[in-house]
């Protein structure tokens, strides 16, 4: 691994120095010249980490040798196509898909791999999912307040029936629903509403990282709002740090500070959203930016529709990484690749 | 369009066409008289939220809506015939792929698991074009390349399993293609899809309607893949067309107040940090009879008479129709939404803004006076912000 790629060595960075930003230890760190990223506090550090399916004779690598912060406070944006990696990720932060190499942190401590019973428990609480379809996520056969409840049952809590209805409702209140519909199936609810108790089931635990896997892209377009601006809300009062994982960039700029765009399993690009889409770079970024389908004839009638292609790189001699080439925006890339990238930068 | 207007005789016209379902003795009215024209080789997009009655009307073209559903008035001409007369199935088999074609949402599920891809498409090829054995395969060959799809002659033997999405989207335009079809009929043809190969999908599907001179109706969600593809729009909400116009108009010039919300909810339009514009409340359960305007219990600002009587189409333009009181020339002066406002500026730059006012078009059963004594004027303040949340 080089030096520079967006998370620091395990070695180079202790956590403790994570949170302040400036001093000597974090100059090394190349995420903390970005200008919005200054002094703040790293929540989840996803470290050179692999997923691979499949038996050891015959292994499928989904997910290779990605690194990634997010910080406290702020919406990550995953994109990509189907079958990038990008749920994977996801799911291996969650715990869901176990990860074959590399480290995962939150909160400065280590998620992945073996891990205590009382903190397993804490991190199951800490962090908390919302799936991109309400209409088969939720248990059919299950009323509202048992779905948004069911978290609270598992063991360490020992809450009374009485605090579990009140954190229910509240719960049910904060996504704008209300308390009245714990008695109903979720057959009897719309789209929306059904994403609501979807939301409402993972704020009911006090998450402080709320992984959203294509949240909206199940929904209505007049629904999609309503939801996006939701989450925004549900953001801004609890201080929830969201990983927003979509194919739909034009969605992700909207909601998201950062955005890493992830194609066959590697983080190509990472940049803030508005510089991702000022100065696009890699040619699979530019690729998915240009067939962002806009709202508007006389801008679709003068598209000019880019085709990705792999085999314009060249990697057989000259390897490619990470680097950051301005502050903040990250590219994956050979040297000779990182030539014509400053060159395209400065035209 | 609502009215024949143009020069050119339409290829396929609904009026006033209602159907219903039965549903355990409740009647749900899913189209509630809608009209429309379609021209012979326009590409026309129906554009309206899930459960607004889209592939409702669409399945009536094609005599493919469940049993319990029936046309309860009104008719669909197509080639001088009444396609609403058509009962039995046999009747149905002379337009279905043969006139009138049509391209399914999922690629997963509208082919069959059990058969190769070359025998899928070269059933339609042996019905439609009259062809049999080598000469059949051959052009199997020239559509599956037509639809870029590359190797044909390994493809032709490989199950749909093998294949990516977007590939058995490419395989399915290629079995509505061979179909030899006067009409495409594409139902979210790229919902399930990824966006570069959405973009991929729409340029084959613009191809092949240039190449075989198809007339195609889109029916989608997707007001940015609507943009791309459409020349007229059909805006449709609670089981009836509220506005219908060219692409333009629709996008430049958009009258009424559900089009307004749905432009301004698009999050390409929003700007970071703010709230996005969302519509509060449900649409109208369309078991109860719906009074008046459809969208008025969501209008942020509704008229009185939207809650009182059901307006009537208004002729903006010629290809420009709006089934909205606002607008009738005795309405009070009603501002866009700030994003529609942006929009209009545009379209005036780019000559597309029509009158400010229409003119009532009378509709059957309806005669022109009983419109003009309804004078929509006053704003309703009742406004049911308290209701937002869903």
């Amino acid at each position: 691994m080089t030096e520079n790629t967006i998370s620091p060595a395990p070695s180079a960075a202790p956590e403790k120095d994570a949170c302040r930003g400036g001093n000597a230890t974090d100059a090394a760190m190349p995420q903390n010249k970005s200008s919005a990223a200054q002094g703040r506090k790293k929540l989840v550090e996803v470290d050179h980490i692999q997923v691979q399916f499949g038996n050891k004779r015959h292994p499928f690598t989904a997910v290779d040798d990605v690194s990634f912060a997010i910080y406290q406070g702020e919406t990550f944006g995953l994109v990509g196509e189907s079958g990038s990696g990008k749920t994977t990720i996801g799911r291996s932060i969650i715990r869901i898909n176990p990860i074959s190499k590399g480290e995962i942190r939150f909160d400065g401590r280590r998620i992945s791999g073996k891990l205590s019973r009382a903190e397993d428990q804490q991190i199951t609480r800490d962090i908390q999912m919302i799936f991109q379809d309400p209409m088969s996520s939720l248990n059919e056969r299950a009323k509202v307040g048992y779905i948004v409840a069911e978290g609270l049952y598992a063991p360490g809590h020992n809450l009374t029936e009485e605090e579990r209805t009140k954190r229910v409702n509240q719960a049910l209140l904060d996504v704008g629903l209300l308390p009245e519909f714990s008695s109903r199936f979720p057959h009897e609810f719309s789209g929306g509403q059904r994403q609501r108790i979807g939301i409402a089931r993972a704020l009911v635990m006090n998450p402080r990282f709320i992984i959203a896997d294509e949240p909206i892209s199940a929904l209505d377009v007049s629904i999609r709002a309503q939801v996006l601006n939701l989450m925004s809300r549900l953001q801004k009062e609890r201080g929830l740090t969201y990983l927003f994982i979509a194919h739909d960039l034009s969605v992700v700029r909207f909601i998201c500070d950062r955005i890493a765009v992830i194609h066959k399993g590697r983080i190509v690009e990472l940049a803030e959203s508005e510089e991702l889409f000022l100065h696009p770079l890699h040619p699979y970024t530019r690729a998915l930016l240009s067939a962002i389908p806009q709202p508007d004839p006389e801008v679709e009638k003068h598209k000019k529709l880019l085709v990705y292609d792999p085999s314009v790189h060249d990697y057989s001699v000259d390897k490619p990484a990470f680097h950051e080439i301005l502050p903040g925006h990250f590219i994956y890339a050979n040297g000779k690749e990182m030539d014509e990238y400053h060159s395209m930068l400065h035209q | 369009m609502p009215q024949e207007t143009s020069t050119q005789e339409p290829l396929l016209s609904v009026r006033n066409l209602q159907f219903e379902f039965t549903l355990r003795g409740q009647v749900l009215h899913a189209l509630r008289g809608i009209s429309l024209s379609v021209r012979k080789g326009e590409s026309l997009a129906i554009v309206g939220e899930s459960g607004s009655g889209k592939s409702v009307f669409v399945n009536t073209l094609m005599g493919l809506n469940a049993p319990n559903g029936h046309i309860t008035g009104g008719s669909i001409l197509y080639h001088g015939q009444d396609l609403t007369k058509l009962k039995s199935n046999e009747d149905w088999l002379q337009i279905r792929g043969g006139k009138i074609a049509m391209v399914m949402q999922d690629p997963m599920t509208s082919l069959n698991p059990l058969k190769t891809i070359g025998y899928q498409i070269q059933e339609a090829v042996e019905l439609h074009q009259g062809v049999h054995g080598e000469e059949a395969k051959k052009r199997v060959f020239d559509l599956l390349r037509e639809v870029g799809i590359s190797d044909p002659e390994r493809r032709y033997h490989q199950y749909p399993h093998e294949f990516s999405g977007g590939m058995r989207q490419r395989v399915v335009i290629a079995i509505a293609v061979a179909c030899r079809p006067e009409i495409l009929i594409c139902d979210e043809p790229t919902t399930a899809l990824d966006v570069t190969i959405q973009a991929q999908i729409l340029g084959i599907l613009k191809q092949m309607k240039e190449k075989y001179s198809l007339t195609t109706i889109y029916i989608t969600h997707d007001l940015g893949v609507v943009a791309n593809v459409a020349d007229s729009i059909a805006v449709m909400y609670a089981g009836d067309f509220v506005e219908t116009g060219s692409c333009n108009e629709i996008f430049y010039d958009p009258r009424h107040p559900y089009t307004w919300a749905l432009l301004s909810s698009l999050p390409q339009l929003g700007i970071k940090g703010q709230d996005l514009y969302t519509i509060v409340g449900t649409p109208p359960n369309l078991f109860y009879e719906v009074h008046g305007d459809a969208f008025a219990a969501r209008n942020p600002h509704p008229l009185k008479i939207d809650f009182v009587r059901r307006p009537p189409m208004y002729r903006i333009t010629d290809t420009h129709y709006v089934r909205s009181w606002l607008a009738d020339p005795r309405a009070p002066k009603m501002d866009p939404p700030e994003h529609i406002r942006m929009l209009r500026e545009k379209g005036i730059a780019l000559g597309v803004a029509g009158p400010e006012y229409g003119t009532a078009v009378p509709e059957s059963g309806e005669d022109a006076g009983s419109i003009s004594s309804a004078a929509p004027d006053g704003r309703a303040v009742s406004c049911k912000k308290e209701a937002s949340h869903d």
